[in-house]
């Protein structure tokens, strides 16, 4: 299936973002490690790896508005709802049994990561309910 | 209560391809082939489009769920 300007909007703007994660994130851990850091400018940097995360949330998002094609908007919206309700429940569900302790502790940046998977998922359900999935 | 349609019997009457129609509507193929097998209902300006592009009014490509069950009564 070739890529619509929309899907090659998004695609270049997930390389981008990813790229740059891997080099906040870099830059977070080489700095903590050395203890280059102190005060607000530690806050500062600590955040910076979210940051391109924050804009993978926005490009899902840009996408959503910039698919002309009402059908394949309609699969990625079913794909993000899927990873939005995947991914609390499982959050939900996590925080229950920690706060039990009957599971150890997760990071929360973990549901980012959750969400990711579960636009698989949504993917998944939408190749087996619809017989499509978007392919970006 | 998804809608039939006769979106794949004018298409065919054309010799189009869905890739054909797809690019005259301006969609992607996998909306075409979601449509023709009555897996997505488009919305009402598709619909028109739709309509436009076969010089049809829109009720003799997409039969109304109503009708669709009175018959089946």
């Amino acid at each position: 299936m070739s890529l619509n300007p929309a899907m090659k909007r998004y695609n270049r703007r997930m390389i981008s973002l990813w790229l740059f994660y891997a080099v906040f994130l870099f830059v977070a851990l080489y700095m903590f490690k050395h203890r280059l850091l102190g005060g607000p400018g530690a806050y500062l940097v600590a955040v910076l790896p979210a940051l391109p995360i924050i804009g993978v949330f926005v490009a899902v998002g840009r996408y959503l508005v910039e698919e002309q094609d009402e059908y394949l908007r309609m699969l990625m919206v079913r794909q993000t709802l899927w990873a939005s309700g995947f991914a609390l429940s499982l959050a939900t569900i996590w925080g229950f049994l920690e706060n039990f302790d009957l599971v150890g502790h997760i990071d929360a940046y973990y549901i980012a990561i959750v969400w990711f998977f579960g636009l698989g998922v949504g993917a998944v359900i939408n190749k087996l309910t619809l017989g499509a999935s978007v392919q970006c | 209560m998804l809608m039939e349609n006769r979106l794949r019997i004018l298409r065919a009457e054309r010799g189009w391809s869905q890739q054909d129609l797809a690019g005259r509507l301006e969609v992607s193929r996998q909306s075409v082939n979601a449509i023709e097998t009555g897996r997505y209902d488009p919305s009402l300006p598709l619909a028109f489009r739709i309509a436009e592009l076969f010089n049809r009014p829109i009720e003799e490509i997409f039969v109304a769920p109503s009708r669709h069950s009175s018959k089946a009564i």
